[in-house]
């Protein structure tokens, strides 16, 4: 290995007065990566669900996302084609090529044209499926995967995310736990999204839409 | 980037003298504080995850060999690369190396304060790579040909009709020839003029709030959506991180997040925080085909076990220069370096030398607001007094306080003479104060009288009042 790594660790070693670490310390180390413990986390993110399912959608909204209930997963693409229409946006949407996406009847709204890929420059609309929502702040989590491009999370104006209401969470080491317990180690990109893109540079005004999407639309299922 | 902190007092001076300037640090004073304050009121816990980020950053620096190599063992196992810079140097050379591996022309660059420590604009321009910083405020800033005034907010220093003049200086060749002052049309034309550029770029270059030993992964805070589109857009991706970046797992990433949001910009959560962890995986539709890590010590690792170990645990939230007197006054620019405020009066000297920086930490009053919010407890004027001494023992002090120090300690040595002289000099500013009570020129304290007048000392001498007290006592 390099010189530069070999001196910076010796003078590290050299500033702690010790060697390597080893022995009954490194075990008390690797114990502690191997199961995390957690710290203080939040009253709030420690409600019962039907609260954190209430609390997630109070906070999304606060951070300038727009929330949309609906009750079963067939009524999503309903939903996606009143928000376009609402919006003033065209019935086209580049989407995640996720199976549990691709399930819901899109069919019966025919005016949407659908294109299931990565996102490129020029698409306007994405839709994207959560893979947890985080209660404390109203965030989302989104995963990278051949199911799930993070391109479409950042690229075009508009992003709408789909998320399961059983996928919500209280506090971020909650949703730590679904990611382990995945079993799938890390995906290349893990996303927080917390409302849209902004902007306090200019004369520290916040300004929306700086360089990811200027609107981000939840559609909740089952909340 | 070059170091100007020896002449802080003329820049102080001149930075007082900025009207622009002093406009637009009214931003600074009517925002952050009061964001910061309101968003730690929603949070009751607040106090107790200060007590938890300092206890776990402590953890780390014990620890800080231990979870560099896990860090390094991790990144490797996901495809990922690690490369160590002693310095300055070697982190742009590694950098070169790597842009030049892909014959690279364009870099797009998310916000990071490593970058403006090791000088890469300058370094990757010299050799014919352009960097194109993506951040608004840092794009505002490279177009000015400037340096951040402030690590969370570059552009802080600005006003929006120099925000205007820049981008009409710059932004005709992609269409827009009118000048706009509007600050949503200004955002918009860096949108859409930036746009270009992340989808013409080779690499990608992001700072690292926290790298995480558990799994190998670096994140980003940030509220743009620039450092994303800056590392999935390109081929490559370059994090810079500093060593102390270090953090155990993700857990612990969790608690120093609820802190640095809420202390930064008085946010419960950033819009993104992004977890990168190795290239892009095989099936994946998008994503850099390379990841690299660079860990630069600059000086860090010599702090471990001495006075300025603690100063370590710092995440850059920049509250302890949002809530200075002393920062608000004159701005980040007038420090001379790349951190400003409280955290860089004590980082600057570490990093390029008490030399160089010692009149930094005497830009401070000592009110103790910085320590006071700083979310990792760190004792900032105690730090400062740290270099005060060392300043002092190396005869870098100017020669007026030198003099004046001298003169204090020769009477303080010799209590007699010092209870005549502080009695002779009460009367002497009374008389000098004459009717009115009050001094308005005082020759040796000008940079005083100027501004406000001296009020003559009433009655005895605490001395005398002491002593007076301890008798009626026994």
């Amino acid at each position: 290995m390099s010189d530069a790594r070999e001196q910076i660790l010796n003078t590290l070693r050299r500033g702690l007065q010790r060697g390597p670490v080893a022995g009954e310390r490194r075990a008390e180390l690797e114990a502690r990566l191997a199961h995390p413990p957690r710290n203080v986390i939040p009253a709030r993110a420690l409600h019962p669900h039907f609260e954190q399912v209430d609390l997630f959608v109070q906070m999304a909204r606060n951070a300038a996302a727009t929330v949309d209930p609906v009750t079963h997963p067939a009524d999503v693409p309903v939903a996606v084609s009143a928000f376009l229409d609402c919006e003033g946006l065209p019935a086209e949407l580049v989407m995640a090529p996720d199976p549990e996406l691709a399930a819901l009847p899109w069919s019966e709204e025919p005016a949407l044209h659908i294109e299931r890929r990565a996102a490129v420059d020029g698409d306007q609309t994405s839709v994207s499926l959560a893979f947890a929502g985080i209660a404390e702040t109203g965030t989302l989590v989104l995963l990278s995967g051949p199911h799930s491009p993070t391109t479409l999370n950042f690229l075009p104006d508009t992003h709408i995310v789909v998320l399961r209401a059983d996928r919500i969470v209280g506090a971020y080491e909650d949703a730590w736990d679904l990611l382990r317990a995945r079993g799938q180690g890390m995906p290349r990109t893990v996303n927080f999204i917390t409302g849209p893109s902004r902007s306090a540079d200019i004369e520290q005004t916040v300004q929306m839409g700086a360089h990811g999407p200027l609107r981000l639309h939840i559609v909740l299922v089952g909340g | 980037m070059q170091v100007t902190s020896q002449s802080f007092k003329s820049n102080a001076g001149a930075a007082l003298r900025d009207a622009a300037l002093q406009r637009a640090l009214k931003n600074l004073k009517a925002g952050f504080p009061g964001k910061r304050a309101a968003a730690i009121a929603k949070l009751p816990e607040f106090d107790q995850l200060r007590a938890a980020g300092r206890d776990l950053k402590n953890h780390v620096l014990e620890h800080l060999d231990f979870y560099l190599e896990r860090f390094e063992a991790k990144v490797i196992e996901q495809g990922g690369q690690v490369h160590w810079a002693r310095d300055a140097a070697e982190a742009r050379q590694i950098v070169l190396d790597i842009c030049r591996s892909v014959a690279a022309r364009r870099v797009t660059k998310g916000k990071s304060m490593i970058s403006e420590e090791i000088g890469l604009n300058e370094f990757l321009e010299a050799h014919s790579i352009q960097p194109v910083e993506t951040d608004l405020g840092e794009y505002i800033i490279q177009l000015r040909h400037e340096h951040p005034s402030h690590i969370i907010a570059p552009a802080i220093h600005l006003n929006r009709d120099q925000v205007a003049d820049a981008f009409h200086a710059h932004h005709g060749p992609y269409g827009f020839t009118e000048r706009d002052e509007n600050p949503r049309a200004l955002m918009n034309e860096a949108r859409q003029v930036l746009r270009q550029q992340f989808l013409s770029a080779d690499v990608g270059i992001t700072g690292a709030n926290f790298c995480i030993a558990e799994t190998g992964t670096t994140v980003i805070v940030t509220n743009e959506g620039n450092g994303d589109l800056t590392q999935i857009l390109p081929r490559v991706h370059i994090a810079l991180a500093s060593i102390e970046k270090m953090v155990p797992t993700m857990e612990d990433v969790s608690t120093l997040t609820r802190l640095l949001t809420r202390s930064a910009t008085g946010q419960e959560i950033t819009v993104y925080t992004t977890f990168s962890s190795g290239p892009r995986r095989p099936d994946d539709l998008d994503g850099p085909e390379q990841f690299h890590v660079v860990l630069l010590d600059n000086g860090r690792s010599g702090m471990l076990g001495g006075e300025f170990q603690d100063m370590l645990r710092c995440i850059r939230c920049s509250a302890c220069m949002n809530h200075c007197p002393v920062y608000g006054a004159i701005g980040g620019h007038a420090y001379g370096w790349v951190y400003p405020g409280p955290m860089g009066s004590v980082l600057t000297p570490q990093l390029v030398g008490i030399d160089a920086a010692g009149q930094l930490p005497n830009a401070s009053t000592f009110c103790g607001r910085c320590e006071e919010v700083c979310p990792m407890h760190i004792p900032l004027p105690k730090m400062m007094r740290h270099w005060r001494e060392r300043e002092f023992e190396r005869h870098l002090s100017p020669t007026g306080v030198r003099f004046g120090l001298g003169a204090w300690a020769f009477f303080a040595k010799r209590p007699k003479l010092y209870r005549v002289a502080a009695g002779f000099g009460a009367w002497l500013l009374r008389r000098l104060g004459g009717r009115k009570g009050r001094i308005e020129r005082l020759p040796l304290a000008g940079g005083w009288t100027a501004w406000r007048d001296l009020p003559v000392p009433q009655g005895r001498t605490f001395q005398q009042q002491w002593a007076a007290r301890q008798g009626a006592r026994s």
